[in-house]
């Protein structure tokens, strides 16, 4: 189970999949695009090779044959912050709800594109190697200076009330990365509104009218529906 | 049947008769007889012998019930083996100890050991007599070993009485002796017993001791010891004959003859059909038992009607067929009965009517001999000593019978009086016209006996005050003895005729409240659609018809249930109980029958010659009521029709079932054959694709290779929405999705819709207009957007790419209207509900690959939300879907779907 690679400079993946023909298909599309790889087949060895591979993201199958991989998820959040994706076939909001929750960074459900899952790689990577939090977000047209709590969108000021501005910079800082209902609430009106949902819908519809060209079409805040809200990172042109 | 040299196949209904038999032994435990002639034989202890030989062998004995009588060698042969204890019975006092029978049948041995066949249960056993155990033992599956003298067989018992002068209670029907697998006979020779019974190794019962001396003397068991060598001898023949008809093999078959007994509520009845019974079984004949019933006799079938009863049962013990014919003319229906059935004997009682009667009438075995053509007719004779074995005649006074004798009296006398007012006036011989005048009176309204009375007592007082010499009995004209005699005998014949034209209105209102009660259930039934209705209409009118209480089990499962009663009456365990054994054994048990006489109520299984469909129980105001074979009748009646009303109703029920099982089988079919299609044909690109990439990739351009791929991926995805709609249709059906109902924004809503049909919209112009201000409405996003994705996805497939699609929010009242328009055909007007089936594809010919489960989903998911969706095609062209979603939550959403 050790990788052929010897350059130690290359990010660091870590599969942990019992499906020998998903794990094939990962070896091919990701070695090509110089990742360093470990595979394993089970959630102990998986659990194992965290610890000793030290991998910088880790993409997890949540149908293991010996541990949950919900139950993976929590152990390696027990001790490391390393980015998880979990690649499942449950494509139930519940159990993407359940990952998220407990700590999971993005959640594809097979079948996915290779394109999509080298996107979602990449952000992951971003955000792990990312040191220090960038003070300005860009993303196409709208901006977001977090250390002068300024948003523009074309270039001109947007004025955000507190809890909206919170909600955008919590989305920011976990920008390309699902938040969960529970998460956006529990961090912007604490854990007594967990149970009130609508006001961050209607806080989220108010903040896509001020930054969204079109709110039914929203390019930025984009609706995971039944899991929660991601912010999209887009280049700068557009 | 017949058969002749050449034949040598077996006849059908000898292997139907042997193959009904084994099919019934199959499954009965077999019986094995000890037969002996009279006690002391040795029965016993050759059982236990046998017993004790069957355990070394290594079965599994039961000693059920054993009688030593305290003798020790019997004793010594019990050791081993397993006693059951005995119940303890309680019978006005007296502790009784009787077999266990319940007892058994949850031990279930192989064999079980019951001593004492004839043996009378004691009254509240489940019953009457211990053969009826025995019967419900081999029925079980257990064999049986008992022991029996020959005296208690029921055709035998007539005979046995004249040998012995003795008259044996306890019977025990042949067929007995017929169902045994084995009879063995136990015989010693007379003098030996008698030796014994010297010795004291015979048990007497005390207080019969004196009975039973007279019944040992040597010319009673040398009879007896006759009889049951002789009733042996005659089962091997039977045994013998069966098999040469089985093999075929020739020999001097008996004619299929067919015997009929006419009974009456005569004393002689009863040995007329042991009579019978015996030589039917002489001939192998089958044998029926007919009571003829005439209106003339009515108040005779009154009186008589506990003997008529008993006689039939009687016969139907023997193995009798029994009927009971209405009819004027009592030859006539005899020779009725007779052509019908294919009688070839006619078997009647010799009359003993003296010899002027015969003159007045004269005897009906002279018009059944007249009539009898090709039937043979055996007049059967009786000792007149016989006559003492009549049943008591049980006499019903009428309630005013005695007023009506007063009644005359004081009749009488009003003519004395008128005639004493008239008499200036009158002559004497008129005045007779007075006194005619109140016999007749008497004999309309008090019947018979107080008519003849007031005749008399008309001559004595017309003689008396009217006859010169008057206030004296003296006649000095002897005219007026003619005088006398006519208004005596005038008298006499209007009340006889009187009192027979009563009788006869009454049996003809009887019978015609019968057959109204009959014809008003099967009316009642025949309007009954449903169980229910069939049990109501059968409980009112065995209540009105019987005046009784009525009680309907029908089996529910395991057990049967009470599901329809009279008002008041209350069953308890013990009555369910065997209203549950006449259900099993599917005959009749409880009050009045043979089985747990002690219920008080009488059970008949509800059957049909298919099934045995429930249990009806009624309870008779009087007593003496389950006794009439009127009332019997039309119990038996009520049960039929009933029973065949249930069969209807289950057998209409079954064909409704069998229908709609056929319906879904086709639509699961038709279900299969599309999914299978669905899964397989984008199978088939991706594989062809890949096979072609894999084997021929040198010879393919590189436009070629990515036009394959493209159209790989575009499969594959296919593939995938299609068993994403298949899980989730699964889902919706099995009930397993559970509502996540979240107050939403109708934007975002249509947002995730249209982000995830992002790719597959590319250019295509998609209008959303909605009020300006929307309330959040309480809906599962997750759900909900896959509605929109799939009618958005159902638009951009069924219209043209240049035409717009239009998106629509408002609300109204309580009602959130979402509606999804597109400019494509729209849908045949008489397919716009049929549009949300399984599986419904609206047929264009290049096919758009729809999966035809899509708007079944959406109807599914919408519904779940207490909403509504619905087709109509635009009045300028197009279709439009609308969805109502309520605007608040209802109770229902909470719950599961």
């Amino acid at each position: 189970m050790t990788s052929e690679h010897t350059t130690d400079n290359l990010p660091r993946i870590l599969i942990i999949d019992d499906e020998l023909a998903i794990r094939r298909f990962l070896h091919t599309v990701l070695s090509r695009t110089e990742y360093a790889l470990h595979e394993a087949e089970n959630g102990h060895t998986g659990l194992a090779a965290a610890a000793t591979f030290r991998p910088d993201v880790i993409l997890l199958d949540l149908g293991l044959p010996d541990l949950d991989g919900i139950e993976v998820l929590r152990r390696i959040r027990e001790w490391s912050p390393v980015p998880i994706i979990v690649l499942s076939v449950r494509e139930r909001e519940d159990d993407k709800v359940a990952a998220l929750d407990a700590g999971a960074d993005d959640y594809l459900t097979k079948p996915f594109g290779v394109s999509e899952l080298r996107a979602r790689i990449r952000a992951a990577l971003r955000r792990s190697l990312q040191q220090t939090p960038e003070p300005v977000f860009v993303s196409a047209d709208l901006s977001v200076d977090l250390s002068e709590r300024r948003v523009t969108s074309h270039g001109e000021v947007i004025f955000l009330t507190p809890t909206e501005y919170d909600i955008l910079r919590l989305l920011v800082t976990h920008a390309g990365k699902v938040m969960t209902h529970s998460q956006i609430l529990k961090q912007v009106w604490g854990i007594a509104y967990l149970e009130q949902p609508h006001v961050l819908r209607v806080n989220i519809s108010n903040l896509r009218r001020k930054i969204e060209a079109d709110p039914s079409r929203p390019r930025h805040i984009i609706t995971e529906p039944g899991v929660g809200y991601r912010l999209k990172v887009m280049e700068k042109a557009s | 049947m017949m058969a002749n040299g050449d034949d040598i196949r077996p006849s059908p209904e000898a292997m139907l008769k042997l193959a009904q038999a084994e099919e019934v032994t199959a499954e009965l435990g077999k019986l094995k007889i000890f037969l002996g002639y009279a006690a002391g034989v040795g029965k016993t202890y050759a059982m236990l012998e046998a017993a004790q030989q069957r355990k070394k062998d290594g079965r599994d004995v039961l000693a059920g019930y054993v009688e030593s009588h305290g003798r020790p060698e019997t004793d010594t042969l019990l050791e081993g083996l397993e006693l059951l204890p005995r119940k303890n019975v309680t019978y006005m006092g007296v502790a009784l100890q009787e077999m266990d029978l319940d007892a058994i049948l949850t031990r279930r041995p192989q064999i079980v050991l019951v001593d004492e066949l004839a043996h009378s249960n004691a009254p509240g056993s489940r019953h009457e007599k211990r053969w009826q155990d025995v019967e419900e033992i081999l029925e079980a599956g257990i064999d049986v070993y008992t022991t029996v003298n020959i005296q208690h067989f029921e055709s035998l018992n007539d005979v046995v009485t004249q040998i012995t002068g003795i008259t044996v209670r306890e019977t025990v029907p042949d067929r007995l002796l017929d169902l045994a697998f084995e009879i063995k006979l136990i015989d010693i020779p007379p003098e030996d017993l008698l030796q014994r019974l010297h010795e004291g190794k015979v048990y007497i019962a005390d207080q019969a001791a004196k009975a039973i001396e007279k019944f040992f003397r040597p010319g009673n068991l040398m009879a007896l010891r006759e009889l049951s060598l002789r009733r042996t001898a005659a089962r091997v023949d039977d045994q013998m004959r069966a098999y040469m008809e089985t093999r075929s093999i020739a020999g001097p078959w008996p004619t299929a003859e067919r015997l009929m007994v006419c009974v009456s509520g005569s004393p002689y009845s009863e040995k007329l059909i042991r009579a019978t019974c015996r030589l039917a079984e002489e001939l192998k004949a089958q044998w029926f038992t007919v009571y003829i019933e005439t209106p003339g006799v009515g108040r005779h079938i009154r009186e008589n009607r506990e003997l008529i009863w008993h006689n039939l049962r009687l016969a139907e013990g023997l193995g009798a067929q029994v009927a009971t014919v209405s009819a004027t003319d009592i030859s006539a229906a005899v020779m009725e009965y007779a052509h019908k059935h294919n009688i070839t004997k006619i078997v009647i009682g010799k009359p003993n009517k003296s010899r002027w009667r015969e003159l007045i009438s004269p005897p009906i075995v002279d018009s059944i001999i007249r009539f009898s053509g090709a039937v043979d007719v055996v007049v059967v004779s009786f000792e007149p000593e016989q006559h003492k074995k009549s049943v008591p005649k049980q006499r019903q006074r009428r309630p005013f019978e005695l007023g009506g004798y007063a009644a005359s009296c004081a009749l009488i006398a009003v003519a004395t009086l008128l005639c004493e007012l008239l008499r200036p006036f009158l002559e004497p011989t008129n005045m007779v016209m007075f006194y005619l005048l109140a016999v007749v009176v008497a004999s309309v309204r008090f019947g018979r006996k107080p008519a003849m009375l007031s005749a008399l007592l008309g001559v004595l007082a017309f003689d008396f005050f009217f006859v010169p010499p008057i206030m004296t009995f003296a006649v000095a004209d002897t005219q007026y003895l003619l005088t006398f005699l006519g208004l005596f005998v005038v008298g006499v014949v209007i009340s006889t005729l009187m009192a027979r034209a009563r009788e006869r209105a009454e049996v003809i209102r009887v019978r015609e409240v019968q057959t109204a009660s009959l014809y008003y259930l099967s009316r009642d039934l025949a309007a009954s659609a449903d169980i229910d209705a069939v049990l109501k209409a059968l409980v009112r009118n065995v209540e009105e018809a019987l005046e009784a209480q009525v009680v309907i089990l029908l089996p529910e499962g395991e057990r049967l249930d009470i599901v329809a009663f009279s008002a008041g009456l209350i069953l308890d365990i013990k009555e369910q109980a065997v209203a549950d054994w006449a259900f099993r054994n599917n005959r009749m048990a409880g009050r009045a029958t043979d089985t747990l006489v002690s219920a008080s109520l009488i059970y008949l299984p509800l059957q049909t010659p298919a099934s045995v469909l429930g249990v009806i129980g009624v309870r008779l105001r009087h007593d003496r009521s389950y006794h009439s074979p009127e009332n019997r009748r039309l119990l038996d009646a009520f049960a039929t029709q009933a029973a065949m009303a249930l069969e209807r109703i289950q057998f209409s029920r079954q064909a409704e079932q069998a229908q709609i099982l056929q319906a879904r089988e086709n639509l699961e079919r038709a279900l299969l054959n599309s999914i299978s299609h669905d899964l397989r044909t984008p199978l088939a690109t991706v594989t062809g694709v890949l096979s072609s990439l894999r084997d021929d990739e040198s010879r393919l351009s590189e436009q070629e290779r990515s036009e394959l791929l493209e159209t790989a991926a575009g499969e594959a995805e296919r593939l995938n929405r299609f068993v994403g709609n298949l899980l989730d249709m699964t889902r919706i059906e099995a009930g397993a999705v559970r509502l996540h109902l979240e107050p939403c924004d109708v934007q975002d809503l249509v947002g995730c819709a249209l982000a995830a049909l992002e790719q597959r919209i590319g250019n295509r112009e998609i209008s959303f207009k909605m009020l300006p201000v929307m309330p959040l409405v309480p809906m599962d996003l997750v759900l909900m957007t896959q509605v929109v994705v799939n009618l958005l996805d159902n638009s951009l497939k069924y219209s043209p790419p240049g035409k717009p699609i239009e998106i629509v929010a408002s609300t109204e009242s309580s009602w959130l209207l979402l509606e999804v328009a597109d400019r494509g055909q729209g849908v045949p007007e008489h397919d716009l509900k049929r549009v949300f089936d399984k599986f419904y594809r609206i047929p264009i010919p290049e096919g758009a690959g729809g999966t035809g489960l899509g708007l079944s989903i959406c109807k599914g998911i919408v519904e779940a939300h207490g909403g509504e969706i619905s087709a109509e095609n635009r009045t300028d062209g197009g279709l439009r879907i609308v969805i109502r979603l309520p605007l608040r939550t209802t109770e229902r959403q909470h719950h599961d779907f």
